[in-house]
């Protein structure tokens, strides 16, 4: 090691991946449905959907005291925080020792949620204002965690407990932006030097008759309840809208060397991301796509590659004929070319749209699309809209190496957001090797860290 | 921009952005006793408080009766297409807005709108609204629910809105920590600027007095159940009840300096030169409270020593633990009686993602003028050994400020403003 060498820029590398998805809990089921193309879109069950336009839902199969979850805090907190604490325990497991050394006020929080606690405020609700007949309900019935149930931060507040974090802790809520925005936001603490280690990740758990209510409002759910398992069909000419999710996922976020340095094999580096407005419309997408383009351009800026680099592109894809040719449009108008060649996916197809949680979600299968070398397809693929010309990667998985992944989102308030995720370099595993393929030409170097240098 | 200290156990020490620095340009204020920066602060120096008994409905069902209602507010101010898409939450922040670009002489539509950026805080969303529709939902059924609940509701309606209302189109974002949250959008909007941006419109409002989201806050325990608007929000007294909620909040426009001087801002009212958030080690853990090193970082970030702060705008969460907390840590830093300490909210009460953004503005003011705005109604404890403002604005060359935030749950935000030098 030289005196000589230029200190390297901070990086965030994931080391980590807890996942908590409707028909998998954990990261290995949730992979497992994805790889095998399988959906996990149902009638809904968690209420009692008569009456509702929409009523098929993506619901996770969630038992908190299974999931290892204590009766009080099953207690004072609602499902979205559940998902996330217990999304966040599985990714510290993953992740090993990553907490190990690393002082309390270097380790940060960033949970993204669009919809907080919404469903518990709504049961308390109905109680309170005793089935909806009271305007000025009655405080005399509100349950002790109420207040938690009010500030979404609470579940922000849960993770941090749960692994001590003393350092940036905040909720990130941008809507279906959110799983995006508090990853890259907790990759920005990390290269900025807030931070060492972050806890990063997303849920939500809007699967209930207020959030129900509102997308029937406006006709943005998917309403092919006769056929729940082939309703969320990204791209597909016979697409209705969205199908409506729930779950969570977080990511273990370290300074890469400090990773490198422990010896953890991180899955990917967090390598580009941006995000950018439309400032056009609450809800509506202009066909253009030009503002999601940007937020690419950006991204891309930020890592300094071209578009050339990306080997798969984990679409927002949530199955409104608005959002398809939205996105189709800006991913040709960002990539030019490259985008008539890149593989473009959706797993919404298949765990539906979880509103803030879906994004950090879709970061979990993108890093683990670069682990294992495997793109997940979009099911219910049968008909492509004909203004949606790209490779969907149909039903099927499809093994390739996968150096980088593009994941975008958009969402409610015209929120743009573009993510870059790399295959690690120079990790100890690859060290290692160049080190003994060195050592077998003879010319072996004591260190690994002018290799890591890139 | 760093909050690490030598003895951080990072790989490689963070490298501090001395580049970009951020200075307020713009405010606007929508409080309980004023509605204008000016009408705002001329109220503040004369103690005239907001509180009252609340009227926006009946409490006598609630062990709370007083609350900060913007009582001079009409949504009238609001264009009615989008005052009936939206939240009061969300009408506090149009206004605050406007009024906040109005003073930056700042004209969205002749600047790059990919470099003009929304980042708010919310910390309970659209509660009125959101409380309108369960009710339509469960009294009447699905197929009474507006279009309009699904956009309304959620957190991140104000910057949305924002962001459409003036052609902003830069990285947009919204963040949460309770009362801290506020700081923490101002700590992000810096982010923003390191990152590209040009103009970033930020802070917080809020309305959470309405039936459901009180009866939350009731439940949570910390609001004064004294019905008399004079005693109920009392922080660092001994006797302390507890706080009263208020509403509104406060914008601000946040520029990169030299930009802000290239187009000929009219004023700089303050650089925000050091933020540092920390979060409580877990309940029952023995740890001690982070908020001392943060209000550290923040200093150190700003190159400033305790010496050089002239004034601290406090949290003043009103009750006896809370209270005796900031005090210990403030004594920690600043020694006992070693700085003066303020709490205007004492006439507005905590106005959760609002207040920081609020007390953000009070200061910058306070820097303007050369002068401490007063706590109101509070004899502080002896043993918090706090140089509390109290009765009549105090004349002081304040050139910085420390403006310190806790939120629910564990949150501790701090923010240093300073007058900007050359």
């Amino acid at each position: 090691m030289t005196a000589t060498t230029a200190p390297l820029p901070r990086t965030a590398v994931v080391t980590g991946i807890g996942v908590i998805a409707p028909g998998g809990n954990g990261t290995a089921e949730f992979w497992r449905l994805l790889t095998e193309g399988r959906t996990a879109t149902r009638a809904i069950t968690l209420f009692d959907a008569t009456g509702f336009r929409s009523r098929i839902a993506a619901e996770c199969d969630f038992d908190p005291a299974r999931a290892g979850l204590s009766p009080q805090e099953i207690r004072r907190m609602d499902r979205c925080a559940q998902f996330a604490v217990v999304s966040a325990r599985e990714a510290l497991a993953d992740a090993g020792d990553a907490l190990a050394g690393i002082p309390p006020h270097r380790v940060g929080v960033s949970i993204g949620s669009a919809t907080g606690c919404t469903m518990n405020l709504e049961q308390e609700y109905v109680v309170v204002s005793d089935g909806g007949r009271h305007w000025e309900v009655d405080p005399g019935y509100a349950v002790t965690h109420l207040y938690r149930s009010l500030v979404p931060s609470s579940v922000a507040a849960e993770v941090a407990w749960t692994v001590g974090a003393q350092g940036p802790v905040s909720l990130v809520s941008t809507g279906c932006t959110s799983g995006l925005d508090a990853v890259t936001r907790a990759a920005g603490l990390i290269t900025e030097g807030s931070a060492d280690v972050v806890l990063a990740g997303a849920a939500d758990a809007p699967i209930s008759p207020i959030t129900s209510a509102c997308f029937d409002a406006i006709r943005a759910t998917s309403a092919n309840n006769d056929d729940p398992e082939h309703a969320s069909r990204p791209f597909d000419s016979a697409r209705d809208g969205f199908v409506l999710g729930e779950g969570g996922a977080v990511l273990v976020l370290e300074e890469r060397e400090l990773a490198l340095a422990r010896g953890a094999e991180p899955y990917c580096e967090i390598t580009g991301y941006a995000t950018r407005s439309n400032a056009y419309h609450m809800t509506g997408l202009k066909s253009d796509g030009l503002d999601m383009a940007e937020a690419i351009r950006a991204a891309l800026d930020r890592a300094r590659t071209a578009p050339e680099s990306i080997d798969y592109i984990n679409a927002h894809g949530s199955g409104t004929k608005q959002n398809d040719r939205h996105e189709t449009a800006a991913f040709k108008e960002s990539l030019k070319d490259h985008a008539r060649r890149v593989p473009v996916s959706s797993i919404k197809s298949m765990v539906g749209h979880s509103l803030g949680a879906i994004g950090s979600i879709e970061l979990a299968a993108s890093a683990l699309a670069i682990r294992n070398g495997v793109v997940p397809p979009t099911a219910n693929l049968e008909t492509p809209d004909p203004e949606c010309d790209l490779d969907y990667v149909p039903r099927t998985a499809r093994e390739q190496p996968i150096g980088t992944v593009l994941s975008v989102g958009s969402g409610f308030g015209g929120f743009q957001t573009a993510v870059l995720l790399s295959r690690p370099r120079g990790t100890a595993r690859a060290s290692r090797r160049r080190g003994a393929e060195r050592a077998a030409a003879g010319t072996a170097r004591a260190g690994a860290r002018d290799e890591e240098g890139i | 921009m760093t909050t690490a200290s030598p003895a951080t156990g990072t790989a490689r020490p963070a490298v501090r952005d001395r580049t970009t620095r951020a200075v307020v340009t713009g405010i606007g204020v929508v409080a309980p006793n004023g509605i204008g920066a000016a009408d705002y602060w001329k109220a503040v120096l004369t103690g005239r408080g907001g509180l009252a008994r609340i009227s926006r409905f009946d409490p006598s069902g609630y062990p709370v009766k007083v609350a900060g209602e913007v009582s001079g507010y009409s949504s009238s101010r609001v264009p009615s297409r989008l005052r009936v898409q939206t939240d009061l939450w969300t009408h506090f922040a149009f206004t605050a807005g406007e009024l906040a670009l109005a003073d930056a002489a700042v004209d969205p539509a002749s600047m790059p709108p990919y470099e003009l950026s929304v980042i708010t805080a919310s910390s309970s969303g659209g509660n009125a609204f959101g409380q309108r529709e369960i009710q339509s939902l469960w009294s009447q059924g699905p197929r009474h629910v507006t279009a309009y609940q699904s956009i309304a509701w959620f957190y991140a309606a104000t910057t949305g809105q924002l962001s459409i209302r003036h052609g902003m189109k830069g990285s947009c974002g919204v963040l949460v920590a309770e009362q801290a949250g506020g700081l923490d959008a101002l700590g992000e909007a810096r982010r923003a600027l390191r990152d590209g941006s040009r103009l970033v419109v930020t802070g917080g409002t809020e309305a959470p007095v309405s039936p459901y989201a009180l009866t939350c806050q009731v439940a949570g325990g910390l609001l004064s159940t004294d019905p008399d608007p004079a005693t109920a929000y009392r922080p660092f007294a001994a006797d302390a009840t507890g706080h009263v909620p208020g509403e509104g909040g406060a914008v601000l426009i946040v520029e990169n300096l030299a930009g802000a001087r290239d187009r000929g801002a009219p004023r700089l009212y303050g650089e925000i030169a050091g933020y540092a958030t920390g979060f409580d080690p877990p309940p029952g853990s023995g740890l001690p409270s982070p908020l001392r090193r943060v209000i550290m970082s923040a200093l150190m970030e700003a190159d400033l020593a305790p010496e050089q702060i002239d004034v601290v705008f406090a949290d003043a969460a009103g009750t006896r633990e809370a209270d005796a907390a900031e005090c210990a840590a403030l004594a920690e830093v600043f020694q006992p009686h070693g700085v003066a300490v303020t709490a205007p909210k004492t006439m507005t009460g905590r106005l959760y993602a609002g207040g920081a953004p609020l007390d953000v503005a009070t200061a910058l003011l306070a820097i303007r003028d050369r002068v401490i705005p007063p706590t109101t109604g509070v004899l502080p404890a002896r043993d918090y050994e706090l140089d509390l403002v109290v009765g009549a604005p105090r004349p002081d060359p304040v050139r910085a400020a420390l403006v310190v935030a806790r939120g629910h749950g564990g949150f501790n935000s701090a923010v240093v403003v300073r007058e900007v030098e050359d």
